[in-house]
């Protein structure tokens, strides 16, 4: 009683003050008053009050209370909520600048302990929270990002507020970028859809269908399952989350391969130098994984310099790392092949024992150097992102980069082989070593730099795994086998035969991997490939002839 | 066998079946005392021998490297692995008739391919017949669509990966990563007491012997010369109207089930299974014990996987940063300076030492590098 008698007195006391502008209205004054009661239940009132009226000046103060920077002074009828603002020390008083709660007028500099402090504890900052993110969402919606106003677009359609149909109109009528305005015309069905009557739910379950919204399908199918909807309702939205269906399979299938051909450009690329240096020299390189992780580290090392030397410049370090793995990893391939490689010329089990022992020592060196943990890489700006091909499906920049780096460097190679003079040579001593070294071609000149091409390619490989995967020690052994499989399968000393066991393995590993999972989808590879080679024992494309067998 | 041979050979045999196991059964104080903690090491080491030998039969002999064998190993050491999580019985953690793992995964009753594995017969069968069924399977279609080389080396490499990611899934009820573990009693004898475990370690030593002569007995056969010409070169062996891929696939099937054998022996003695010993590395490790020791000489494969395991216990304790790049080295040294392993390099320096050319028994089967080639 003697509460609310002081409340009353607050009432008139504040009407009293100087005159109240227009979104001062008395219940929001009246509500400030009951933020500094000791009543749990009429704070939270209080904050659904000031809350709902929207302005931005009472949602400001919101914030303010959140913060715990809201302060009451005076007692009983002189009894003052203020906002509080810096403090400072002066002499031995802790003084704080104060100003009005709603207009945020300056009230001066007063000592802190003439204040009490108006605890926002957990329950007023849940009663606070919708009202802050209601308005935050409105606020992004005229964000310049057309990432943030279509996040808010969406939050929007989700929380399908019947008070936000008028903003988000007014959004659409001003937005200019297509698929915020798709979000926004989505947001907009969902909340007509939640909120209309019969014809603007029919209409709403129309444009969905007519938008592929896979957001919509819940609502829609509550729709199109109740009872009291009228039959065209409900005919409206199992069209509608028909049409949405098909659409999600068509893009899953467009997915599917796109991921397909984005793995068959990985197994490629890592592939592509095993498969000159296996036709050349009849080697697999065991350590062609290492060589892969030491292009990834040599790419981590350029970014880092340029990030530490020319922050400015920090997007192109992704331009001047791929040839630099490159480098890096044919050195290392030309050191391997010189030094001990080419004593082994003949002994194909020796060297693949040979070269795992080399991989052994490599990435055991690159964890004694860099560390056991994955380093991070991050991506150049402009490989972050995708471009959006359709509703429900963006294609990430990285992976179209990678599979356009896989095409340039099988371009590249078939070049270098049928256009050059290094490449013809190269030719001949995988056809016939013995005859090519007759002729003059120096066999051991050629073994070098063919390996060095192939090292250079799994660097390049590495630099490439680096925007998809994790970069750690172990980076190679997890496509290794992969490739290995690819390039048994493909058959020695053909491109073709790598190219269409990559995109093969590839597609087939993809296409069942939603079946099967993705452990089991390997097995069934491994298997496949051993009843091909049933088929074709010596890959796609086989040497034929007296020489084929040793 | 040649008479020094067989002295050699039954000295070697006495001293492991026989006197280690005595020299661990003397009370503590006594010098020749062997603690039961190195006994169950040499036990492991000699359980590895027996791989070995397998491995050295088909790639020493027969020039055919699988980088697949611990799957082989894997196969046997979960078959007898099944039979004591069975042999616990209620007596685990959760006091379920179930192995604990499958309580974790609220498997409520046991799986079928589990219950056999109640039976003591049905398991020591399982140990010799599921890997050897395995690769026979696996080696005819491998051999009859002529793989060989590389390709195959590839292709049973590949096989590790797929066995390794199949063992590590849950739903397989093979206890996933964990493996199996925590046994308690095998055929009823607790394997917490010295006593079994010095059990274990003597048959696993009869068995390394056996192995050994069973070895020796194929490769002085007839068929063990075939093997050998396999491997020098297979497309004479074939125009001589011999048909490689049946000795290939006999001698696949032979190391396989070695490789079982091995397995379950090992299975008991360290007292956990996981997928772990299934994968790429260590199968490729096991290759590497008969490079060091010297292959086709099958006492190299003994020799080399005792001494490269001691090692690796040594080195893995002691300096763990470098066992790798040591691994790493051995590999690459083994292959580039020592083709035939330390057995081979024993031999010629002896023969260096008696100025006589190496005509001994080690020196007939030393290994020749196996002129075998992709390359046209």
């Amino acid at each position: 009683m003697k509460r609310s008698l002081l409340l009353l007195l607050l009432c008139v006391a504040w009407l009293a003050g100087p005159p109240a502008s227009h979104a001062q209205s008395p219940d929001a004054l009246k509500a400030l008053g009951d933020l500094a009661v000791d009543d749990a239940d009429r704070r939270e009132a209080a904050v659904g009050v000031l809350g709902a009226t929207r302005d931005p000046k009472w949602l400001e103060f919101l914030t303010a209370l959140r913060d715990g920077n809201v302060y009451a002074r005076g007692k009983g009828k002189a009894l003052e909520v203020v906002v509080g603002g810096a403090k400072s020390t002066k002499g031995d008083q802790d003084v704080i600048d104060i100003a009005t709660a709603y207009d945020r007028k300056p009230l001066g500099t007063v000592p802190v302990s003439s204040l009490t402090e108006i605890a926002a504890d957990r329950r007023l900052r849940i009663a606070i929270k919708p009202f802050l993110d209601a308005d935050e969402t409105r606020v992004q919606l005229a964000s310049p990002d057309a990432e943030a106003r279509r996040g808010a677009a969406v939050k929007l359609g989700h929380q399908a507020d019947a008070g936000a149909a008028a903003v988000v109109e007014a959004a659409i009528a001003k937005e200019t970028v297509p698929n915020v305005r798709h979000a926004l015309e989505e947001a907009l069905a969902l909340i007509r859809l939640a909120h209309g009557d019969a014809a603007v739910r029919v209409l709403a379950a129309q444009s969905l269908g007519g938008l592929h919204s896979s957001d919509a399908v819940p609502s829609l199918q509550r729709l199109a399952a109740d009872t009291n909807a009228s039959r065209a309702e409900r005919d409206a939205a199992t069209h509608a989350i028909r049409q949405i269906e098909r659409w999600s399979l068509l893009v899953r299938a467009i997915e599917t391969a796109f991921q397909g051909a984005s793995l068959a450009s990985i197994l490629l690329l890592m592939a592509l130098g095993l498969a000159i240096v296996f036709g050349l020299m009849g080697v697999i390189n065991m350590a062609h994984g290492e060589l892969m992780a030491l292009g990834a580290y040599s790419t981590f090392v350029v970014q880092n310099v340029f990030r530490a030397r020319w922050p400015a410049w920090f997007d192109a370090y992704f331009v001047v790392a791929l040839p630099v793995s490159f480098i890096v990893a044919a050195l290392v391939g030309v050191v391997l092949e010189r030094g001990v490689i080419r004593r082994l010329y003949g002994r194909p089990l020796e060297t693949l024992l040979l070269t795992w022992g080399a991989s052994l020592i490599i990435q055991q060196g690159l964890r004694l150097w860099f560390g056991a943990a994955n380093v991070d890489v991050s991506s150049p700006r402009w490989l972050s992102g995708g471009f959006a091909l359709m509703t429900g499906l963006t294609l990430p920049f990285n992976r179209i980069f990678i599979i356009a780096l896989a095409a340039v460097s099988v371009a590249a190679m078939y070049w270098l082989l049928f256009g050059t003079g290094a490449g013809l040579r190269i030719r001949a001593v995988t056809q016939n070593r013995g005859m090519s070294s007759c002729l003059g071609v120096r066999a051991g000149w050629v073994d070098a730099t063919t390996f060095a091409l192939g090292a250079g390619l799994a660097g390049l490989a590495g630099a490439a795994l680096t925007q998809i995967g994790n970069v750690g020690p172990s980076l190679g052994q997890n496509y290794i086998v992969d490739s290995f499989m690819v390039v048994v399968t493909g058959g020695v000393g053909k491109l073709a035969g790598t190219i269409l066991a990559a995109a093969g393995i590839g597609g087939l590993n993809k296409g069942i991997e939603p079946a099967l999972g993705a452990v089991f989808a390997k097995v069934a590879i491994l298997l496949m490939v051993i009843l091909f080679l049933q088929r074709r024992p010596a890959g796609l494309f086989a040497t034929r002839g007296r020489s084929a067998e040793a | 066998m040649p008479r020094r041979e067989v002295i050699a050979v039954g000295a070697a045999a006495l001293v492991l079946v026989v006197v280690l196991p005595l020299c661990n059964a003397l009370p503590p104080t006594s010098a020749l005392h062997l603690s039961d903690f190195r006994l169950n090491l040499f036990g492991k080491f000699l359980a590895y021998a027996i791989l070995a030998l397998g491995l050295d039969l088909l790639w020493g002999y027969a020039g055919v490297l699988s980088l697949g064998h611990g799957v082989f190993f894997g196969l046997g050491a979960y078959a007898m692995g099944m039979h004591l999580m069975l042999e616990i019985g209620a007596k685990s953690v959760y006091q379920s008739a179930l192995p604990d793992f499958m309580v974790w995964n609220q498997v409520k009753e046991l799986p079928l391919f589990w219950r056999p594995f109640y039976s003591d017969v049905f398991t020591l069968v399982a140990i010799v017949v599921v890997p050897g069924l395995f690769a026979l399977a696996f080696g005819f279609l491998a051999f009859r669509s002529r793989i060989r080389g590389v390709y195959f080396s590839i292709i049973t490499q590949a096989l590790a990966l797929s066995a390794w990611l199949v063992f590590n899934r849950n739903e397989m009820r093979l206890g996933g990563t964990n493996g199996l573990a925590d046994f308690k009693t095998i055929f009823g004898f607790p394997l917490n007491q010295p006593a079994t475990q010095r059990g274990l370690y003597t048959v696993t030593a009869l068995v390394l012997v056996i192995a050994y002569l069973a070895c020796r007995w194929i490769t002085r056969s007839r068929a063990g010369k075939v093997l050998v010409a396999i491997r020098d070169s297979e497309t004479r062996v074939l125009f001589s109207g011999y048909s490689p891929a049946s000795y290939k696939l006999f001698v696949f099937v032979v190391s396989a089930v070695l490789a079982g054998v091995a397995g379950a022996l090992y299975a008991p003695q360290v007292g956990i299974i996981t997928p772990a010993k299934i994968g790429v590395l260590p199968s490729i490790e096991m290759v590497v014990w008969v490079a060091a020791g010297g292959r086709g000489t099958l006492v190299g494969a003994v020799a080399g996987a005792f001494g490269v395991n001691w090692m690796q216990s040594w080195l893995t304790t002691s300096y763990p940063d470098v066992w790798l790049l040591f691994l790493g080295g051995l590999f690459m040294g083994v292959v580039l300076f020592f083709p035939d392993g330390v057995v081979g390099a024993l031999a010629r320096l002896g023969a260096i030492i008696r100025r006589v050319p190496a005509k001994a028994a080690l020196g007939r089967e030393r290994a020749q590098p196996a002129p075998v080639s992709n390359r046209p």
